[in-house]
């Protein structure tokens, strides 16, 4: 292989790498937010974000570049494809971190929610299956990457439990439909979270297996 | 970076070798042209082909892909019996055409390379006219009719692409062509005697972007009615213009796959760090 195409490779993994920290970092934030609500929170996530999307910009760039100049193929045609793919998602987590952290804002402080640990729990797991599928990637492990995608079910089961509770605590006490209200949106922003997670670590599966497992039933 | 692609090898390529030739026999849906069975061949004590074995679909494209040496173009000539020329050759296991076993005794070899063309890396006409270059097939296997060998030379012409171009000099001197004109015409000499398969060893390789196009669209356009089976050292060439892609390495068939396989997920790692350019 021409030292190019592998110091173009090695570059472009560095910038994956660190675009995965930053975002990670971020939704980390977001959802901690949530439990400890203030105005100024989503407007430093907001500025993550603007770095997150110029390194996506970059990311791509430099894949376009290494398509154009060595028409790689095999492992790595699929690990640029894989790359591209990657980061777009990963900017799409950023930008449900901005949301999240926006729900987070207009949380009353105080506010007693009842489905709070379950959404606790629900983000911990969507949070574990980013950092699971970012971790598949860097070892290169389809296993653990098929591991993540099993557990989007439990994500969407518990998405859906909340969404149940804070209907039930809305018809209870008018008083909480605000507070519920963003709840209900932050929960759909972590479900959306444990998705990109999904797609994520269905991209390793292709990246290590040549397979797509996308759109199939069996894992 | 290497240690990952180590790791990608290891679950990615984990099928044995014997089962490529299977598959290809078990999902292909059109009839063989030629088929190879434990094919070896030797250059006086030197075996340069080892046990191969190969099935070729009619109107498709084949590329045989491998660095210089792999034995590639010595199998592109077994087809045709190119190799018989060489002194001090032998080979062993069958080469069938149709059916026909191409090394048995009786097989007429003319009557042979007529069904089997084949079309150089140098463009290689005769210092004659253009219409003489094209005839020169027909005529030698006794067409004489001036008329029906016009007719010929303008179909053959037309199949390679180069009518238009020089129907207004076809008594002029080939050599007078330019070299990607030259190898359409030689690929028209070759139309010339009707064949069912052309072979070609690397066609495009001493030609511009420009003469290089014209020749794959051509290997296009031709597959519809003949079998083609080229050799090319463009790794871009193979997976733009055939449809199953056979690696050679040392004399052995490593891989043959449909050529879209081989250039996002080969089985076998020597095929993976050849088309990478990991080495040769």
């Amino acid at each position: 292989m021409s030292i190019h195409l592998t110091r173009d490779l090695d570059g472009l993994h560095r910038s994956l790498l660190s675009m995965c920290a930053m975002v990670e970092e971020m939704v980390h934030k977001a959802v901690d937010g949530l439990a400890k609500p203030s105005e100024e929170f989503a407007g430093e996530l907001a500025r993550q974000d603007d770095e997150i999307d110029r390194c996506d910009v970059q990311i791509e760039e430099e894949c376009l570049k290494i398509l154009a100049l060595h028409q790689p193929v095999a492992i790595d045609l699929r690990r640029i494809s894989t790359v591209m793919k990657i980061t777009g998602e990963l900017e799409r987590v950023a930008d449900l971190g901005v949301h999240i952290a926006e729900r987070a804002s207009g949380l009353v402080p105080g506010t007693e929610i009842v489905v709070l640990d379950k959404f606790k729990e629900m983000a911990r797991i969507a949070l574990e299956m980013l950092h699971s599928a970012i971790d598949a990637y860097v070892a290169l492990d389809s296993e653990l990457a098929r591991n993540v995608c099993t557990r989007d079910d439990i994500v969407d089961e518990l998405n859906r439990e909340i969404i149940q509770e804070l209907v039930e605590a809305m018809q209870h006490s008018p008083d909480l439909v605000e507070a519920s209200m963003h709840l209900f949106s932050a929960s759909r922003h972590v479900e959306r979270v444990a998705d990109h997670a999904t797609n994520i670590a269905e991209d390793v599966v292709y990246l290590v297996e040549g397979q797509i497992i996308r759109h199939r039933s069996i894992l | 970076m290497m240690t990952q692609l180590d790791k990608i090898s290891e679950r990615a390529h984990h099928r044995p070798r014997h089962e490529t030739e299977k598959r290809v026999r078990d999902t292909n849906p059109m009839p063989f042209k030629i088929e190879t069975q434990d094919l070896s061949f030797f250059y006086g004590p030197n075996q340069v082909l080892f046990d191969v074995s190969m099935a070729i679909q009619q109107q498709s494209v084949t590329a045989l892909i491998g660095p210089s040496g792999c034995g590639k173009s010595t199998f592109l000539r077994t087809i045709n019996r190119m190799n018989d020329i060489v002194e001090g050759t032998r080979h062993t296991g069958q080469v069938s055409l149709e059916g026909m076993d191409i090394y048995a005794p009786q097989v007429d070899v003319v009557a042979l390379r007529k069904r089997v063309g084949m079309v150089f890396q140098k463009s290689n006409p005769f210092p004659k006219s253009n219409f003489e270059n094209v005839a020169y097939g027909p005529r030698i296997a006794g067409t004489r009719n001036k008329k029906i060998l016009a007719e010929i030379v303008e179909r053959s012409l037309e199949r390679a692409g180069l009518w238009d171009e020089v129907k207004d000099r076809l008594h002029e001197p080939s050599l007078a062509l330019s070299g990607g004109q030259q190898q359409r015409l030689c690929i028209a000499r070759a139309l010339a005697t009707d064949p069912d398969v052309l072979l070609m060893d690397e066609p495009a390789s001493a030609l511009d972007p420009a003469s290089t196009a014209k020749i794959e669209d051509l290997i296009f356009e031709l597959k519809q009615n003949y079998t083609i089976v080229i050799v090319t050292h463009n790794m871009q060439q193979a997976a733009r213009i055939s449809d199953r892609t056979a690696f050679f390495y040392e004399g052995h068939l490593i891989e043959m796959e449909k050529t879209t396989e081989i250039f996002t997920k080969p089985r076998e790692r020597q095929t993976e760090d050849y088309i990478t350019g990991r080495f040769g």
